[in-house]
């Protein structure tokens, strides 16, 4: 088996920190709220330690038969890309949903406005 | 305002400070599927200071909940769909600053909270001490024993809020508070989302309002149980350690006004 480039060990590093990073200014500038922040904070966190601990790299390469751990690093963080992706997705769903029951309750509500003024003053 | 509610209690003798009697005074309610328990609470509330008036709001319930608090005599708003805690305490303090409220109470729909304690609540505020008052489940020794992990939960959570806001505090998650018109101001404008009373201590502190504890007594819920399982416990304490952290590098933001 390759061990990892010192160089990929330090560019992969020196990213999850970037990563990192920008995650705790978006949530202090409060354009990313907690409860969105934890699965990219997670992400952050495991590349990182990925990143570093080259050792552990090289074990989690070997037990799952691939031969470059640099490529391991690249499928654990796809991995958690795409669990990222799964959950907005959820995310959406709820938020359409709830973005059509406020439409509704909105024209329904209008409509009772327009139908009071109207009894009201006929014209 | 019909009190004709079955579950009225024997009505207490009634002696309303006349500092507290001068001041516009309306309980908040978040309530959730509490159709049993409601009216119950709605009606002490009254028994215990009928200046009171209250206001329901209903957090997406699929039971008989905005009926039976409209029926006890209760405001009732319905929220299109479930907010969570923190989106239906802010849509009644909203309400609470729309409507000219001098102070605003918030009591749980659950009936853990004896509205008997409000006066208590309210002590502080009307002696100019405090912003925001909070009714501690452990000041003076109160015997309330909550299972293991929760009670590591608050005491964990007492315990950094004390840290950040330089004041000993005993009790940093309970529900039962009040608050005057500042921060009514304060919290209609900005109120953590989700679980949001550890939160709020910290914002209260950096907006430079008093917070004061006071003892009071919790008792046992009439029916169902928290709406905290372990599941959401965990992601509780986590979010809002984190939410407490980031919040150590945030700027101190403007004071609120009246607008």
């Amino acid at each position: 088996m390759t061990p990892t480039p010192l160089r990929v060990t330090i560019a992969a590093s020196v990213a999850a920190i970037l990563l990192l990073a920008v995650i705790f200014e978006l949530i202090r500038t409060r354009r990313l709220q907690e409860r969105y922040a934890l699965l990219w904070l997670l992400t952050g966190v495991v590349a990182l330690v990925l990143a570093v601990w080259r050792q552990g790299l090289g074990k989690l390469s070997d037990v799952l038969g691939v031969s470059y751990p640099p490529s391991m690093l690249f499928l654990a963080t796809g991995v958690f890309v795409v669990v990222l992706l799964l959950h907005y997705s959820t995310v959406i769903s709820r938020l359409s949903d709830q973005n059509r029951i406020l439409a509704q309750r909105l024209a329904l509500l209008e409509g009772r406005v327009h139908e009071d003024r109207g009894a009201r003053d006929p014209d | 305002m019909s009190l004709d509610v079955p579950s009225l209690p024997a009505p207490r003798p009634l002696r309303v400070d006349s500092r507290v009697a001068k001041l516009r005074r309306i309980a908040v309610i978040p309530a959730l599927n509490e159709e049993d328990s409601i009216a119950g609470v709605i009606a002490e509330v009254h028994a215990a200071d009928p200046g009171f008036e209250v206001i329901v709001i209903d957090d997406g319930s699929t039971d008989r909940t905005a009926e039976r608090a409209l029926a006890a005599g209760a405001h009732v708003v319905r929220l299109p769909f479930n907010l969570g805690i923190g989106g239906a305490v802010q849509t009644g303090l909203m309400y609470a600053r729309d409507h000219g409220f001098d102070v605003a109470v918030q009591v749980d729909a659950d009936a853990q909270h004896d509205p008997a304690e409000i006066a208590r609540l309210l002590t502080p505020i009307v002696e100019d001490r405090a912003d925001l008052v909070v009714g501690s489940r452990f000041l003076n020794g109160r015997r309330y024993k909550p299972p293991f992990f929760r009670r590591v939960g608050i005491k964990l959570f007492a315990g950094l809020v004390s840290l950040i806001v330089r004041q000993q505090l005993t009790d940093t998650t309970s529900g039962f508070r009040a608050m005057n018109r500042r921060g009514i101001l304060l919290f209609a404008d900005d109120y953590p989302h989700d679980y949001p009373e550890v939160e709020a201590n910290v914002l209260v502190f950096k907006h430079r309002l008093r917070l004061v504890e006071v003892p009071v007594c919790m008792r046992n819920r009439a029916n169902g149980a928290s709406s905290i399982n372990v599941r959401m416990s965990a992601y509780y304490m986590i979010k809002v350690s984190l939410a407490l952290f980031v919040g150590l590098f945030r700027r101190p933001p403007a004071p609120v006004e009246e607008r």
